[in-house]
């Protein structure tokens, strides 16, 4: 199953611990994790479902090249990252 | 009166209480985020939203006995796919500001991008005004400064009738709803806008609300700090007369009105929009006690050389009692009077840039 790990600067709001989920996408896992974690949806995801424009995801390493549905396929053994993306300063 | 006064400011939630005529801070929450409103109920609750640069539009409330819990966000339904041309997202920018609906449980948020919500639960669950945000004008809504949403800042509920209410909006004038927000007109027949072309300039909808203020004791009368000038109605903002003997100058965001005295009125005028400073350096606050035909200019206590210090729209309060006003700044300076304005103290704290100032209801 993959693994969804979340920026420790979440952590000053909620818990966001690493879990490894069902999931053939990215957005397929990110909605298995908010399953459990409703709360967690709304500092990632924006009303509209789409990932919010300062928080970047990325898996194994790299950024995700669908940002707006999250369609990017992943594998048992892959690791998701959600951070904040650098907006300035 | 009131002891406590809550400041929300660009790194978090201060709380100060008064003691020995001083007041000092004695509580610091969410300390380095930005708090977008506050609202203090007469229940001992208290709300902050929270403007998270990456996580987005956040509300917490303290309840009676103190304890903090994040509450549900306004959120705005899936866009449909036929609104493709709207010009705005149907997303939460921020809570803009918080006010109590008049009914037990139930609030007001109003938003950018334009949104108004209503809670009849304290909070816990959310719903947007459709009749508002399907109004086919809102199109036509524009971006308030820094931004290209347009952002509800006032929302003024009738202290007899809860259903009565007015909102402004920048940048869209004055709407009004007699229905409980079933229905919305939008009024304020009388202000102009003058930096719109001149086919514009007396568009309802191109007018710059910055700010709304209504006494409580005579809900008729409303103050408008608007983006060229003070406006006052005397019917409940269907049509405003605009107050030219604001001095030093016409310019601000923030507007208090006394919540008894229909001729009473405080604003924090400023140099006009390319600048956003005070007149000559100086921090005053400008006083009518006669509806708006004279002012009288309060300096006492405030700094008089080379202050800079702006105030935005919700920055500036009163209290039940009329006598006791706060108003802080963007350089993080707030100043306190307990005598209706004649004179000022500053907090010898020097806080982040003060977004609003709210007193705990008596």
């Amino acid at each position: 199953m993959p693994k969804v790990s979340f920026t420790s600067a979440l952590q000053r709001f909620l818990p966001a611990p690493t879990v490894q989920v069902e999931g053939a996408t990215v957005a397929d896992a990110l909605a298995a994790v908010f399953v459990t974690r409703p709360a967690l949806r709304g500092y990632v995801l924006d009303d509209q479902g789409v990932v919010r424009r300062h928080v970047a995801v990325y898996v194994n390493g790299n950024p995700v090249r669908d940002r707006e549905t999250l369609t990017d396929r992943v594998s048992p053994r892959d690791e998701i990252y959600v951070f904040q993306a650098l907006s300035g300063g | 009166m009131t002891e406590r006064l809550h400041v929300g400011t660009r790194k978090g939630l201060f709380e100060l209480a008064r003691s020995n005529r001083a007041w000092e801070i004695v509580d610091v929450r969410f300390l380095g985020d930005p708090v977008s409103a506050v609202l203090t109920e007469p229940d001992g609750s208290l709300y902050a939203a929270l403007d998270l640069g990456h996580f987005g539009a956040k509300l917490w409330r303290r309840d009676a006995a103190g304890e903090w819990s994040e509450l549900a966000v306004p959120t705005f339904p899936p866009k449909p796919e036929n609104a493709g041309d709207d010009p705005h997202p149907w997303t939460l920018g921020k809570i803009w500001v918080l006010e109590p609906g008049g009914v037990p449980g139930r609030l007001w948020a109003g938003t950018m991008p334009g949104g108004l919500f209503r809670s009849e639960d304290g909070g816990a669950s959310w719903s947007l005004n459709e009749a508002l945000w399907h109004m086919p004008e809102r199109r036509y809504w524009a971006g308030v400064a820094g931004g290209e949403q347009p952002g509800i800042n006032s929302v003024l509920i009738g202290p007899r009738n809860p259903s009565d209410i007015r909102i402004g909006v920048s940048t869209a004038g004055v709407w009004a709803s007699t229905d409980a927000g079933a229905s919305w007109r939008n009024i304020n027949r009388g202000m102009y806008a003058e930096y719109m072309p001149p086919e514009q300039r007396n568009n309802p909808i191109a007018q710059d609300v910055h700010r709304l203020a209504r006494c409580g004791a005579q809900p008729e009368v409303v103050w408008c700090q608007h983006h060229n000038g003070v406006f006052r109605s005397e019917d409940a903002g269907a049509n405003w007369q605009e107050i030219t003997a604001i001095r030093p100058s016409k310019f601000g965001f923030a507007v208090a009105a006394h919540p008894r005295d229909p001729d009473t009125a405080w604003f924090v005028p400023a140099v006009k929009d390319e600048r956003r400073i005070p007149v000559d350096g100086k921090v005053v606050v400008a006083r009518t006690r006669d509806g708006g035909r004279s002012f009288e200019v309060l300096r006492n206590g405030l700094p008089q050389h080379h202050a800079y210090d702006l105030v935005w729209r919700h920055a500036l309060t009163v209290d039940d009692s009329g006598e006791r006003l706060a108003f802080g700044s963007t350089s993080g300076g707030l100043w306190i009077s307990e005598d209706g304005g004649d004179c000022w103290r500053m907090s010898e704290a020097r806080l982040p840039p003060i977004a609003a100032v709210r007193f705990a209801p008596t």
